[in-house]
């Protein structure tokens, strides 16, 4: 059942419309953000209103619709959000990253490789890459516009100068199809590779910023390095300590005030499927 | 072995269990009625419509009452409703010479047509507690009344513009651009920025006016004029072809009148800051004013290098629901990337002191 008095899945069709056209635009120019009329949403700014927007214009009644926060189908705000969508379009819900349909994230990307037959749309606080080194957004599209990058890859330069290697651990900067500098959320910069020729089409949407964009079927995706310091992902050097896989993505837990620490997957269901798959073998 | 805690669902619908509670408060009270609120708390009202950029006091008064007198969650339960409204045209320009005053006053002369009237003001009230307030059955003593004359009251910006001191604004027959449907993009046009003001956070737009005074953009104003009251909405539906009243809406008009050198092209004279703003609002509707006259600081061939007159500084940063989203949003999980930030910073100390030990052998 959904909430009487309301359009399926929220937005009503016009709106839905307008951000179709906004996301096409966006596929059709990997990378390059499309303003669009975001919407007031019920749910705050800053708590996925972009991400909400895109999933809520591209949702169909037989769509199955995964939510993650920082890897996780339980956390708050990801429970929050996939109730809505059960309220406001009565649509199935899954934790099974290969069952969804439309998987909408805030600062992860699966474990799990994604297929052509699904959407992964991102939360996006802030879709301009180069807003720390010039806030004004007039100047950035013109910087955009000569594909005049030289400012991030000064400061990625003086990172190396200073520190001996590039600082930037999460929202590290891509360069999508060789032509436009993009932001791949705040996502870990572990997460970057997974971007590069992704089966599945990759939406991103900035409500507060009113910005879409995105990634095609099959991009290259490339995380600015230099030959001499190239790209490397970073993940804490230890296996979960649920699962024992030593190649997801780790949080890092405070297990006592001793300094003892303990590690486990951020993405619940990878770990989850890997927990059963030796029960499933052995029965 | 510490293991992420499941049922957030639970945890949600326990907390906003909760949150009922604390605002229904101690039930040996009466509850507050939303008529109370709208009735006594009439410029929180006014506020909240303002910022919930939606005339509407009983929907106002509503979302104080559920936001427990959070005025900037009230005025986002607003926004969050208005969203979801049809939009069926754009009314009328308002003739504010023609609205019913309540209160108006200029600052620059001592009388004029219509005359001064001081209406329900704090202007010149002593700030005392009172403390028959706290007394229950307190009322308050009847007005004197007089009967209004009914005649045209002329705006004070008008009075100079006739003279040719006040600048004209230019006109323009075409709908102004709607920033609640259309994204904000720079340069923004007049209409636009004063939409974005209009609905802009209060002591955001008090700060930035402020600053103006203090120096930073060089503002010499003088109200021109305040007005406050009621004036009729006016759309014309397409099917019938004339103007038709929909209702009486509360508004605050405010003209500062700025200085001006003049241009080659243009003789000197006064320049406008312009706010007009729902309810009773003068601090904001001055607010905006200043503001307003900060950001023409470039068509007019100024200086703009204060903050006030920045206008991508000032249009993206003025809207509270906006904001506070953002600055809220802080209290998410953010784990995984303070996660990689961690590891981060182990292997740039890892690094140094290794070299430091190198250099040490």
């Amino acid at each position: 059942m959904t909430e009487a008095g309301y359009n399926f899945a929220y937005l009503d069709e016009a709106t839905k419309r307008m951000i179709r056209r906004a996301i096409l635009k966006a596929v059709a120019i990997p990378g390059h953000q499309i303003p669009f009329g975001a919407r007031e949403m019920p749910l705050p700014y800053g708590w996925g209103t972009g991400g909400i927007q895109v999933t809520a214009s591209i949702l169909g009644p037989t769509d199955v619709l995964k939510v993650i926060d920082q890897g996780a189908d339980d956390t708050t705000n990801a429970v929050s959000i996939r109730r809505f969508f059960t309220r406001v379009a009565g649509i199935a819900t899954t934790d099974a990253t290969g069952d969804a349909t439309i998987i909408q994230t805030r600062h992860r990307i699966p474990e799990k490789p994604l297929t052509e037959n699904q959407i992964l749309v991102y939360q996006v606080p802030q879709p301009e890459p180069l807003f720390r080194l010039e806030p004004h957004r007039a100047e950035t599209r013109r910087l955009h516009a000569l594909a005049d990058y030289g400012l991030m890859h000064v400061r990625l330069y003086e990172d190396i100068a200073r520190l001996g290697h590039i600082a930037k651990a999460y929202d590290y900067p891509v360069m999508v199809n060789e032509r436009y500098l993009m932001s791949p959320s705040p996502i870990p910069a572990f997460d970057n590779p997974k971007m590069h020729q992704m089966a599945a089409l990759q939406l991103f949407g900035a409500g507060r910023e009113k910005r879409i964009y995105a990634v095609p079927p099959y991009t290259p995706v490339r995380s600015l390095d230099f030959e001499d310091h190239p790209f490397r992902p970073i993940r804490a050097p230890h296996a979960c300590a649920i699962c024992g896989s030593t190649t997801s993505y780790l949080d890092e837990l405070v297990t006592d005030d001793a300094g003892g620490r303990a590690f486990i997957c951020s993405d619940t269901d990878y770990c989850q499927e890997r927990q059963q798959a030796p029960k499933a073998a052995a029965e | 072995m510490y293991v992420a805690v499941k049922g957030g669902e639970k945890a949600i619908s326990a907390a906003h269990a909760w949150l009922d509670e604390t605002r229904r408060g101690d039930t040996a009270l009466p509850e507050l009625r939303v008529a109370q609120i709208e009735q006594q708390m009439a410029l929180a009202v006014d506020r909240v419509m303002a910022e919930g950029s939606c005339h509407d006091r009983f929907l106002a008064a509503l979302a104080i009452k559920q936001a427990k007198g959070d005025l900037i969650e009230a005025a986002f339960l607003l926004r969050a409703y208005r969203t979801t409204l049809p939009r069926f045209g754009a009314s009328l320009p308002l003739e504010t010479s023609r609205m019913s005053l309540r209160r108006r006053i200029s600052a620059t002369y001592k009388d004029l047509p219509g005359g001064q009237v001081l209406g329900p003001t704090f202007d010149y009230t002593h700030r005392l507690l009172d403390f028959t307030l706290a007394a229950e059955g307190h009322d308050a003593p009847a007005t004197p009344e007089a009967p209004a004359d009914g005649v045209d009251v002329p705006r004070v910006t008008e009075i100079l513009a006739r003279e040719g001191l006040m600048q004209r604004e230019s006109t323009a027959e075409s709908e102004p651009g709607d920033l609640t449907r259309e994204p904000l993009s720079f340069p923004a046009t007049r209409p636009v920025r004063l939409q974005n003001l209009a609905r802009g956070d209060e002591g955001f737009l008090l700060a930035l006016g402020y600053s103006t005074q203090r120096g930073y953009g060089n503002a010499h104003p003088f109200v021109g004029e305040i007005r406050v009251g009621h004036i009729g909405v006016e759309i014309i539906p397409p099917e019938l072809g004339f103007a038709i009243d929909i209702g009486d809406i509360g508004i605050t008009e405010c003209q500062m009148v700025n200085q001006f050198k003049g241009s080659r092209t243009e003789p000197a004279q006064f320049t406008r800051g312009y706010g007009l703003v729902f309810g009773h609002g003068e601090r904001r509707a001055m607010s905006m004013a200043l503001v307003d006259r900060g950001l023409r600081a470039r068509e007019l061939g100024e200086e703009a290098d204060a903050p006030a007159q920045q206008e991508e500084f000032v249009l993206y940063h003025s809207d509270n629901i906006e904001a506070t989203g953002f600055v809220e949003h802080l209290k998410l999980p953010h784990y995984v990337d303070f996660q990689s930030e961690l590891e981060n910073l182990r292997t740039i100390r890892r690094a140094a002191e290794a070299e430091q030990r190198e250099a040490a052998e």
